[in-house]
């Protein structure tokens, strides 16, 4: 798929077939009318530079930090979420779920990719790849030690499968050692991976 | 439908690729079919739902031979043609070959940041009071239906408990095909590891999946 087969006789002729195949839909539809190709580089740009998880690492942090924001995302993670900006497309409707000594959260969508766009940005591989669609709700404990993340045995496993459209958001123990730290240094130890459940949040250690 | 979007409980599809600081394309072309099927959902030629069906109801062969966003790809190929929007002729030689069909909206760069906040809510009024509560014990239905469907084959007629209410959103199994949104009451149902599994399964696992209404029945 990715093979670039280089020759000097066509312009398009080192493109792959689905580079064409993505190629002649985006003309015409242009040409069409139907798509302004400005709105696709907002739409790319919205993506790759201004959301991703540093958005969820806030809400995480703020949790962590405050009792009060951390009841208001219990009853209505939605509203929560929405006072510090984050709204829109893929998170209409949220709820967070927290971890606790005896229960694990992950989230997985086995039929497709839900994700929560406006916390997390756009979800990795392998949350939409096969490998992890099928065997997250079957056997999490595998997937988890194919993170390197390995859970006491009594520990609870807690599997959401985003079926609809909410979406859920892990929140990771908040690790020891950290009292004291204010918000932006407690959401640098806010992982992607502990927002989705196949991490934990980092130790202040890694941080030095 | 029974196709190959519903993964859950397969096997055989080897180790998860995690991959260290992951762009978020990998390929220019990846980031025009991401802005290409963006840019088409919000002329609202078709719903999130009929998006799903024609990812999903690829041949399970080329939906499991596929990377995401091929699927994502011929997706917005065959909502198009099917919207009447293109010709399968069109969209080989990638040229137009007729008047362009009416559409409700073209997205404009400036009102990228207004549509992607508005997002797409799904949840409706409803009148009918919620037939279930948390705590209550439902059975998923045991159904095989040959439009689109959110109820996972691994977690039909298998017992559960409520958990959470949500509200009524769009049903998916009509809206995907043109039958309107008849909205129903969505619940989280939660599931015994051993329920779905069998007994050898991870004795503390609970998975649970979002249903409506319709795919429940007291148990």
């Amino acid at each position: 798929m990715s093979q670039h087969h280089h020759h000097d006789h066509d312009d398009h002729s080192h493109l792959s077939e689905i580079e064409l195949r993505v190629r002649a839909l985006e003309s015409l539809l242009v040409e069409k009318g139907y798509v302004d190709p400005a709105a696709i580089d907002a739409l790319v740009e919205t993506y790759e530079v201004k959301v991703g998880p540093r958005n969820g690492a806030k809400v995480v942090a703020k949790a962590w930090a405050d009792p009060a924001y951390r009841e208001w995302l219990r009853k209505d993670a939605t509203a929560a979420i929405a006072s510090l900006g984050f709204i829109g497309r893929q998170g209409e409707h949220l709820v967070a779920v927290e971890n606790a000594p005896d229960e694990h959260n992950m989230v997985v969508c086995t039929l497709c990719s839900c994700y929560p766009w406006p916390v997390l940005g756009l979800p990795p591989v392998w949350y939409k790849s096969a490998p992890y669609r099928s065997r997250a709700v079957l056997d999490p404990r595998g997937v988890l030690a194919e993170f390197g993340v390995s859970l006491p045995e009594t520990t609870h496993i807690r599997v959401w499968d985003s079926t609809a459209e909410v979406r859920y958001l892990v929140i990771p123990m908040r690790p020891e050692g950290t009292e004291g730290m204010g918000e932006e240094d407690l959401a640098q130890l806010v992982t992607r991976d502990s927002m989705i459940g196949t991490g934990l949040a980092l130790q202040p250690e890694a941080m030095r | 439908m029974n196709g190959a979007q519903d993964l859950g409980g397969m096997m055989g599809f080897g180790p998860i690729q995690i991959e260290q600081d992951e762009p978020w394309f990998h390929a220019e072309w990846e980031r025009r079919a991401f802005g290409l099927t963006l840019a088409m959902d919000a002329t609202r030629s078709w719903n999130i739902d009929m998006s799903r069906h024609a990812r999903e109801s690829l041949p399970p062969a080329e939906y499991l031979t596929s990377s995401y966003y091929e699927i994502w790809t011929r997706g917005v190929e065959r909502l198009a043609v099917a919207a009447g929007l293109v010709s399968d002729e069109e969209l080989r030689l990638g040229q137009s070959l007729a008047e362009p069909a009416p559409i409700k909206r073209v997205l404009k760069a400036e009102d990228v940041p207004a549509v992607l906040a508005r997002g797409g809510p799904a949840e409706r009024p409803i009148e009918q009071p919620a037939r279930f509560a948390v705590g209550d014990r439902v059975r998923t239905r045991n159904i095989h239906p040959r439009g689109h469907t959110r109820l996972p084959r691994y977690a039909r007629s298998r017992i559960g408990v409520v958990e959470l209410v949500h509200g009524a959103h769009v049903f998916p199994d009509t809206n995907a095909h043109g039958q309107g949104e008849q909205p129903e009451w969505l619940y989280t149902v939660c599931f015994s590891g051993r329920e779905l599994w069998g007994q050898d399964a991870d004795a503390t696992l609970t998975v649970s999946i979002d249903a409506w209404e319709s795919y429940l029945e007291p148990a």
